[in-house]
């Protein structure tokens, strides 16, 4: 139902890696790249054609998922023959699954308008008599030994203070019905209404209740809806009075934010401006609470965005086995809509996330799961194996990890008596009485301990080595930026002072965004590396990320050299065609990855989710 | 105008006033309309028998559309009750004081509420299992935690 918005057919992929790099450029500067690019020795992958690294998805605003939801709510309403308002809470209680709405609604229909609080419980065999029943029968679900207590001191409480407005209160306690229809229950004259919870009685007070007839001011609802809106940011807003399930439906919300006739300003609490404010974020929670029951829809997680991104591509848990589902949000405009302003771009910058988990925001090639293992492992690990590398070592007879924090060589492990020398590792037995120096550095025993020892450490070393990378590659891209913001004023001034024009010194800053962008992928290829069981592929692997790695940092390197003004003609084109070379050896790993994964062809040294179990010779501990 | 709160105060504090309040519930203070303190016991046989304990209420402009703080006090040698739902501090874990704390509740209705909590213990003479860590990091208003 959605295939009003497919739009990325081949034809027009609005967030083709190409467009969104483009986009950051003056035509010029871009143009000129490109033809660089033709002069390459690398095939050069048509323009628009979605790369194999890439997922399709598209970006949907606020309104268009309001569309959407509008359209799953008049579904409901022809074939349930419910008000809208009454389908919406439906569906909100049932998670917008629409199938099993139908299918419960069809099997008992009065539990589901319960169970939505859009009707009271059906009443118990006897007739209600005093509203305080009513409280008893929809509790009935309490079990702690403090709601129960909480319950019933509450019934007393509701003795006290609904005893004088309970005539009024209490017109008519169940009604059956389908359709919610709220009614403003006027005062009758001779029995003035008194809000129980401001207390107000002004003969004029306009007074509010939902099916339940349980009578509230206006002013008193008015600031309890903002309140819940804003400060809990809820939408199933319930009754206010104790116990009662019954929700609010959108157009009683509206009614008492929006009061018709406008109220007097001076008589409500709150002033028209926070009510406009609460609908809105009413309106917001509304769309968020239907993306987040949709598998194919994702909210975008940058502060303030309001922008959905629809991805079937990416939703099931399978499918995060074969791809990784990078995408962007639109924040810089959606094509083809009208509120694709500047309002929603954030500092020109795209608002890039994975649609499969919130890891990383881009941790291509590598997919999620391998992506999460590593940095669960990161974090449990690095900081402690470093310590442990630095300050430690094992004992020679139980491998037990030994800290020597004072005294002499003579170390005598607490787990097995061993008696060892801290120095040479051997046992302290061959030391006869040079009691603290080791001078039997290359003794057979001792030659042999430090064997066992470093085979201990392999593993250890192994993670580091992988994790040192994965860390530098991070920092580095960190000190490129840092880097880049002071070449960037460096050129600017130099713009001003030399012949040089605006396009003549931007070269610098397509080349910082590419090897910000292939040092993030190098990272992750490093997480990626550690998990790979050893053979072929990774072989082919590690000489992919071995060339994009040289090809970076020469590029890095010749983006620290000095700057002036007469070497600007001659850096600005070994820094271009080297930007070419690393953005085409970045797309080789990344597809040939993103390729392998689509055709099975990486195997594990551990365990992973949605693959295939690790060869046992494979394994690695 | 913050006067809802107010004016719904005063009007619970002149009902409190003129009918009293229930057994074993007094008024101590009610000095503003800011900070109450009221003294609680329960009446007949319970394992809290003749001990008064000091509540206080803590009101702020968005009472009662929020629920008030409400906890016990624990100083000049006052002691909250032992039971499984106070913790040493004072701080009371009930769920009308969180959320399910509804508008048309007051300041007595809480009152009896905590009275019959301790009513209701019949033979638990417990701090909650996590008290030392709660108060350990618990803030000076319950309603932040």
């Amino acid at each position: 139902m959605s295939s009003d918005y497919e739009f990325s057919d081949d034809d027009n992929e609005f967030f083709d890696d190409e467009d969104m790099f483009d986009a950051t450029q003056d035509d010029g500067s871009s143009d000129e790249m490109d033809m660089d690019a033709d002069g390459d020795d690398f095939k050069i992958t048509p323009k628009n054609k979605r790369k194999s690294y890439e997922i399709e998805y598209h970006s949907l605003s606020q309104s268009e998922v309001e569309k959407q939801m509008r359209e799953e709510v008049n579904y409901i309403c022809n074939i349930l023959g419910v008000e809208p308002s009454t389908a919406s809470l439906l569906l909100r209680s049932m998670s917008w699954n629409r199938e099993r709405l139908i299918e419960k609604y069809m099997d008992n229909p009065s539990t589901v308008l319960t169970a939505a609080g859009i009707t009271l419980p059906e009443p118990p065999s006897s007739p209600l008599q005093n509203p305080i029943r009513t409280h008893a029968a929809s509790g009935s679900s309490s079990s702690s030994t403090v709601r129960r207590t909480t319950r019933s001191a509450s019934k007393l409480l509701g003795l006290g203070s609904s005893s004088k407005s309970s005539p009024t209160t209490r017109t008519s306690p169940i009604v059956q019905h389908t359709t919610p229809k709220y009614t403003k229950f006027t005062t009758k004259p001779d029995e003035p209404f008194v809000c129980p919870i401001c207390f107000d009685d002004a003969p004029n007070l306009v007074t509010l209740s939902l099916d339940c007839g349980q009578t509230f001011c206006i002013n008193c609802w008015n600031m309890y809806i903002v309140s819940k809106i804003r400060d809990e940011g809820e939408i199933a807003i319930r009754c206010m009075a104790e116990g009662c399930q019954l929700i609010a439906p959108d157009p009683f919300i509206h009614d008492v934010l929006f009061p018709t006739p406008p109220a007097d300003a001076s008589a409500m609490s709150v002033n028209p401006q926070d009510n406009a404010q609460a609908w809105s974020r009413f309106q917001e929670l509304l769309a968020r609470h239907f993306v987040g029951s949709k598998k194919d829809l994702k909210y975008c997680p940058y502060p303030g965005c309001t922008n959905t991104v629809s991805c079937p591509a990416g939703a099931s848990k399978f499918s995060l086995t074969t791809v990784v589902p990078t995408v962007f949000c639109g924040a810089r405009g959606i094509p083809g809509q009208e509120n694709s302003d500047s309002s929603l771009g954030l500092g020109g910058r795209e608002h890039k996330f994975c649609f499969g988990c919130a890891v990383e925001d881009d941790h291509r090639p590598v997919v999620c799961s391998v992506a999460k293992m590593w940095l669960r492992k990161c974090r449990d690990d690095s900081e402690t194996a470093n310590w442990i590398k630095s300050n430690t070592k094992e004992c020679s007879n139980c491998q037990s990890t030994i800290e020597k924090n004072g005294g002499c060589n003579h170390m005598t492990c607490k787990k097995c008596k061993h008696e060892f020398c801290w120095v040479c590792m051997g046992p302290w037995s061959e030391h006869g009485t040079a009691w603290y120096t080791c001078n039997r550095y290359d003794e057979k025993a001792g030659v042999e301990a430090r064997d066992a020892q470093s085979r201990s450490r392999a593993s250890l070393e192994r993670y580091l080595h992988y994790y040192n990378r994965w860390a530098n590659h991070e920092q580095s891209a960190k000190l490129s930026r840092d880097l880049y913001a002071k070449t960037e004023k460096k050129m600017e001034d130099m713009q001003i002072t030399s012949s040089l024009t605006w396009i003549e010194v931007q070269f610098m800053k397509k080349a910082v965004e590419e090897v910000e962008k292939c040092r993030m992928t190098l990272k992750w290829t490093y997480a990626m590396a550690y998990y790979l069981a050893r053979g072929n592929e990774k072989d082919l692997f590690e000489d992919n990320q071995r060339d994009l790695e040289k090809a970076v940092e020469d590029l890095s390197e010749l983006l620290e050299s000095p700057i002036e003004a007469e070497v600007i003609p001659s850096l600005r084109q070994k820094v271009t065609d080297k930007a070419v070379y690393v953005q085409k050896r970045n797309e080789i790993v990344l597809e040939d990855t993103a390729n392998g994964f689509l055709e099975g062809r990486w195997r594990w040294n551990v365990t992973v989710e949605g693959f295939d179990e690790p060869d046992k010779s494979e394994l690695v501990l | 105008m913050a006067s809802i709160s107010v004016r719904r105060l005063s009007k619970e504090l002149s009902e409190i006033k003129s009918e009293g309040c229930p057994t074993g519930i007094n008024l101590v203070k009610a000095d503003d309309f800011e900070i109450w303190w009221f003294t609680i016991e329960v009446m007949g046989d319970s394992i809290y028998k003749e001990e008064i304990f000091t509540l206080q209420f803590r009101f702020d402009s968005g009472y009662p559309i929020s629920a008030p703080a409400v906890q016990f006090v624990i100083t000049d040698g006052k002691q909250a009750p032992i039971h499984p739902h106070i913790y040493s501090n004072g701080h009371i874990c009930a769920s009308i004081l969180g959320n399910e704390w509804s508008p048309v509740l007051g300041v007595t209705s809480v009152c009896l509420t905590i009275q019959s909590m301790l009513a209701s213990n019949k033979s638990i003479l417990q701090r909650p299992t996590d008290n030392d860590r709660y108060v350990q990091h618990a803030p000076s208003n319950p309603k932040k935690v």
